[in-house]
């Protein structure tokens, strides 16, 4: 009597709940999938139940890499994620280990405006920015994203990775020091390779937060050819009312499935690095 | 053997000047700044330099196109006070950002909870649970425009088809109804934000103490208050400030749902200084002024917020 009570009690305040919360938070995504699968006739018939596929088409795939800008919007989006990680990457690794290991004058008031700059949102800035992008004369070029992403990346990354540069102890890179390595070498040899997970955190931090970024690649690349995945499947795929439901979808899913692979090998360092990031400090 | 004498005199000597450099350089403020400065640089003119730049386009008439504008003092700032639908948009971004929050804190954390729990598949469950806040928000937004399609809505056909509603519902079609949709959307994509940073905060909290709390008799809400609340209200305030700076500066959710109509009733800060500035007129001096309305409730927030970090630091 007592087990079954403690399952129906299981059921009950675990199960039920969780159930509750997988349809709600998942239901999008599945929606997502089956409308970039079904046959247009299915689609606009209201007669019958669209939460089913009856049958599949791959044709709103076919049609999004034979009739649409896709392959190169994924390219774009591409070469900018690439870029602006690496750029970002290389100054927060050299910032994080400056704030998280060495003692100067300023060193804290450093750490705290870092702070603050992570807390400037892009909706702040665009409208000037967008001027400074075209004073420097890269607007409309893969520049004025790469240069552009690391303000949001560097503040995030490099306190992330001072985080992680802290908690490595100062003894190890002064032995090394002792032993006749050079400062940079104890940095590389010694402290890198132990705040390897960090900068792995960082990294795909980094990838995400350029792969889903909306506004800037709006309004600093947003004409012709140079659309990024997110700007021209929202920009071109929606012509006036006519929505082409399918492709939308299909754009959707494919912009989507990057992220999602890399954060599924990763999910752990994903959070540990919005936990250590984003909310220890 | 024979140089080794030679070496134990060399301190004596004056270093060569290309070693005091690179002592100098070596010294631990140099290289901190040293290290610093690419970071700096690009922050300084990507940042800083357009946050002054701002500052003064939003005191101009500057529109797209022309190279500079006329200053106008502060007339940007007092026509959009007078603006009716400027009104309006900073009522919609303090709905937006406020009532949204703590739908999604008590969501994440009831969701922290169950996913604390041992079951089978926990971890497969956690991962996918955090789709929503990782896939880019601007292509699960489309999906959600089609969740409140007039007339493809799956929402409408099921309510229809239970005989709940009579015809298809307008989830986009007037301001209070848009308004909902933008919010449970919201919620949607903030949730998984909160449930992990709380679960994380949960792996915290010392097992004896629930232990021995139940041996004395409290039950599993007395011991939520008691013993597991202390430990993840760190947690808990930061996320949440965090989570109401970005829902108030935010841009893509509602630029795809709903563009701020219908009849530029749904706008937000961010969507709103966009159609000023750069989407209709390209009025750039009027849309700064809209983003920089922003500016001192952002200030403030971040205030309370380094605050509290400071403060859990210690």
């Amino acid at each position: 009597m007592v087990g079954s009570n403690r399952l129906s009690s299981r059921i009950l305040f675990l199960y039920v709940p969780l159930a509750l919360f997988t349809v709600f938070l998942l239901f999008p995504f599945y929606w997502m999938l089956i409308i970039s699968l079904k046959p247009n006739s299915l689609l606009l018939n209201t007669k019958v139940n669209p939460l089913y596929l009856t049958e599949f088409t791959l044709r709103h795939y076919r049609y999004l890499f034979e009739n649409t800008e896709f392959p190169r919007w994924a390219w774009n989006t591409a070469v900018v994620t690439f870029g602006a990680t690496l750029l970002s990457l290389t100054c927060s690794i050299l910032m994080g280990y400056a704030l998280g290991r060495f003692r100067f004058r300023g060193g804290n008031l450093m750490g705290t405006a870092v702070f603050l700059a992570y807390l400037i949102p892009p909706t702040l800035l665009f409208i000037p920015l967008s001027q400074v992008v075209v004073r420097f004369g890269i607007y409309n070029q893969y520049w004025a994203l790469i240069l552009t992403y690391p303000t949001f990346l560097i503040p995030f990354a490099s306190w992330l990775l001072m985080g992680y540069f802290r908690t490595i102890p100062r003894e190890l890179e002064e032995c090394a020091m002792i032993d006749g390595a050079s400062r940079i070498q104890a940095m590389w040899r010694i402290v890198m390779p132990l705040a390897l997970p960090g900068v792995l955190s960082a990294a795909i931090f980094s990838f995400t937060l350029s792969w889903n970024e909306f506004l800037y690649a709006l309004v600093f690349m947003g004409s012709g050819q140079m659309k990024t995945i997110p700007v021209g499947t929202v920009n071109d795929l929606i012509r006036a009312d006519v929505f082409q439901w399918g492709p939308l979808m299909a754009a959707a899913v494919l912009g989507s499935v990057p992220v999602a692979i890399v954060y599924m090998f990763f999910v752990d360092h994903y959070v540990s690095g919005m936990t250590a990031g984003a909310v220890k400090g | 053997m024979t140089t080794a004498p030679v070496r134990t005199i060399a301190p004596a000597a004056p270093l060569p000047l290309r070693q005091r450099i690179r002592l100098w350089i070596e010294s631990e403020p140099v290289l901190a700044y040293l290290f610093m400065s690419p970071g700096w640089l690009i922050l300084l003119l990507f940042m800083s330099y357009p946050f002054f730049l701002g500052i003064w386009i939003s005191l101009t008439d500057r529109t797209v196109g022309l190279p500079t504008g006329e200053f106008v003092g502060l007339r940007n700032y007092r026509d959009l006070l007078r603006d009716g639908v400027f009104r309006l948009t900073v009522l919609n971004t303090f709905i937006y950002g406020f009532v949204t929050v703590p739908f999604k804190l008590l969501l994440g954390l009831l969701l922290a909870l169950l996913l604390n729990q041992a079951f089978r598949l926990r971890n497969v469950l956690r991962a996918a649970l955090l789709l929503p806040w990782i896939v880019p928000t601007a292509l699960s937004s489309l999906a959600w425009l089609m969740l409140y399609d007039p007339v493809l809505s799956p929402f409408s056909w099921l309510l229809k088809d239970w005989g709940v509603v009579e015809g298809s519902i307008a989830f986009l079609g007037s301001r209070v109804n848009a308004i909902v949709s933008l919010c449970v959307a919201n919620i949607w994509r903030g949730t998984p934000f909160f449930a992990v940073a709380i679960l994380a905060g949960l792996q915290a909290v010392p097992h004896e103490l629930h232990e021995a709390a139940a041996i004395e008799g409290a039950n599993a809400v007395q011991r939520f208050f008691a013993v597991t609340l202390p430990v993840i209200r760190g947690i808990v305030v930061i996320t949440t400030l965090f989570s109401i700076i970005w829902t108030f500066a935010d841009f893509q959710l509602v630029y795809v749902l709903t563009k701020g109509g219908p009849a530029n009733s749904t706008h937000i800060f961010g969507t709103f200084a966009w159609q000023e500035g750069i989407g209709g007129a390209g009025k750039l001096g009027m849309g700064a002024a809209v983003s920089l309305y922003m500016f001192p409730i952002l200030a403030a927030l971040s205030a309370i917020l380094l605050r509290y970090v400071r403060s859990q630091e210690t």
